[in-house]
C-alpha cells in the first residue's frame, strides 16, 4: 500500500481545496492517521473507497474521542547566549487546545487486502457546534458505529439515515463517554470503595457505624 | 405434630403429615423457571437444566416461555438500566406464589460493571430476591445449591398466621412499580419498599 504521504498528496490533486494533515502518533504502534476536514469528509471518503489503487470497501471501526480543552506544555531546549557564555536553556511553551470532539474510522480494503487507513474528523466544538458528515452512505458498517458515536459522544451526523440512541434509552439527556460526565449519584451502598467511588461514597457513609 | 411422636407411628405403619406439608411438598418439587436470560450467566443457566446438571430432578425443567405460567424468575446475568423496566414488568406478570434467584455478580449487584452508567446496581433494588448467588458467572453447582435453598424456603413457609407468605397475605403487594426511564438515570433509582442500603459497619 502507498504511504500516507502519498496518499495524502493523491487526495488533495482529487478533492479540490480539500485541507489535510497527518497526525503523528508516539506510541509503539507508530500508527498515523490522516485528519480531513469537516466540508470536505464526504468526499475524501468516497475518494478512498472508489480510487482503483486504494479501494478501500470495508471500515471495521468507527469511533469516538472527546478533547477537552486543555493546555498543553511543550519543552524544548535553546541556546542562548548568558553573560557571553553559550548555554542551553530550557523553554517552555504552553499553547491552548480547543475542545472538540473526534470521529476516528479504521478502513481496510478487503479486494486489495490492505490496509488500515486511519481518517479523523473534528468538530468545531463540543457544545452546539457538534455536527460531522456521516459516511454511513459510503459505508454501510459505519451505521450502528455512528449511532454509538451519537449516543455516547454526542456527535451528530449529518446524512446518517436512521440516527438515534442505540445503547441508551431516547429519553436519555448525557453523553456518557465524555470526559465531564457525572454518573447518578447512586453510591450509597459501596462496601469496598476506593478513588474517586470512595470520594463520592463518602457523603452517603454519615449513616455507617463506625466500630 | 411433633417430631417424635411422627416418627414412631410410623414405624407402627401410620402416616401422618399436615395439610401444610403435602402443600409445600408439591409446590417445592414443581418450580417452573421463566425462560430467559440476561447475559452469560444465561449459558450457565442452561448448562444447569441439561443432562450433565440435570435441573430435572429436582422438578424444575420445565422452562417456560410466558411469565403466566412460571414461578421462579432466576434472574441470569448483567440487568442494564435499559433493561431493568422489562424484567420488573417480566416479575410483575408472573402470578404468585413466584419466587427470584438473582444469579451473578451483575444481578446480585452490578459486579464488574457497578460503576458503570448503564448497569443498574443488583436487581434486588426494585424486586424482592429470595436467593442470591455470586459468582462471575456461578457454577452449575451454585445454581443447583441455590435451587435446593429455595426449595427449602419453600417447605419451611407457614400457611397461616402473621408469618404467612406474600402470596397467601392479600395485604402485601404482587406488583411492584416499573421504573421509568428518566433523563440521567431510571426514576425511582430503587424502591425503598424493596431495597434500602444496609448498614455498613468500617473497621
Amino acid at each position: 500500500m502507498e504511504t500516507l504521504e502519498q496518499i495524502k498528496s493523491r487526495i488533495e490533486a482529487a478533492v479540490a481545496d480539500v485541507k489535510l494533515e497527518i497526525i503523528p502518533n508516539d506510541s509503539p504502534s507508530a500508527q498515523r492517521s490522516l485528519l480531513v476536514d469537516r466540508e470536505h469528509g464526504l468526499a475524501v471518503a468516497k475518494f478512498l473507497r472508489d480510487d482503483a489503487a486504494l479501494h478501500l470497501d470495508y471500515c471495521s471501526n468507527a469511533t469516538g474521542v472527546d478533547w477537552p480543552a486543555a493546555e498543553l506544555t511543550e519543552k524544548f531546549k535553546v541556546k542562548k547566549v548568558v553573560d557571553g557564555v553559550e548555554k542551553e536553556v530550557e523553554e517552555v511553551k504552553k499553547t491552548l487546545r480547543p475542545a472538540y470532539l473526534e470521529a476516528v474510522y479504521h478502513l481496510y480494503s478487503m479486494e486489495k487486502k490492505h490496509g488500515p487507513v486511519i481518517i479523523r474528523l473534528r468538530t468545531e466544538n463540543r457544545a452546539d457546534k457538534n455536527h460531522l458528515p456521516s459516511l454511513t452512505p459510503v459505508w454501510r458498517s459505519c451505521d450502528l458505529q455512528e449511532r454509538e458515536i451519537f449516543d455516547l459522544f454526542g456527535i451528530v451526523f449529518d446524512g446518517h439515515p436512521d440516527l438515534r440512541r442505540i445503547l441508551m434509552w431516547d429519553g436519555f439527556k448525557d453523553f456518557p463517554m465524555r470526559k465531564d460526565y457525572v454518573a447518578p449519584d447512586d453510591y450509597e451502598y459501596e462496601p469496598t470503595p476506593h478513588d474517586e467511588v470512595l470520594a463520592r461514597a463518602k457523603a452517603h457513609q454519615a449513616t455507617e457505624v463506625k466500630s | 405434630m411433633d417430631e417424635g411422636l411422627k416418627s414412631e407411628l410410623q414405624k407402627q405403619g401410620v402416616f401422618t403429615t399436615t395439610l401444610e406439608e403435602v402443600y409445600n411438598w408439591g409446590r417445592k418439587n414443581s418450580v417452573w423457571p421463566l425462560q430467559f436470560g440476561l447475559a452469560c450467566c444465561a449459558i450457565e443457566m442452561i448448562a444447569t437444566s441439561m443432562a450433565r446438571y440435570d435441573l430435572a430432578r429436582f422438578g424444575a425443567e420445565v422452562f417456560r416461555p410466558s411469565p403466566r405460567q412460571a414461578d421462579l424468575m432466576i434472574v441470569a446475568g448483567t440487568v442494564t438500566k435499559k433493561m431493568a423496566p422489562q424484567v420488573v414488568r417480566l416479575y410483575n406478570q408472573m402470578p404468585e406464589p413466584k419466587y427470584v434467584i438473582a444469579m451473578g455478580a451483575c444481578a446480585i449487584s452490578g459486579g464488574p460493571f457497578k460503576q458503570g452508567y448503564n448497569v443498574l446496581k443488583g436487581i434486588d433494588r426494585y424486586i424482592p430476591v429470595d436467593v442470591h448467588i455470586p459468582g462471575c458467572p456461578p457454577r452449575p453447582e451454585a445454581l443447583l445449591h441455590a435451587f435446593m435453598t429455595l426449595q427449602q424456603k419453600i417447605s419451611d413457609q407457614e400457611l397461616t398466621g402473621v408469618n404467612r407468605p406474600r402470596h397467601l397475605n392479600a395485604e402485601l403487594p404482587s406488583e411492584f412499580p416499573v421504573p421509568a426511564f428518566g433523563e440521567h438515570d431510571l426514576e425511582p433509582p430503587n424502591n425503598p419498599a424493596v431495597w434500602q442500603a444496609p448498614a455498613l459497619t468500617r473497621a
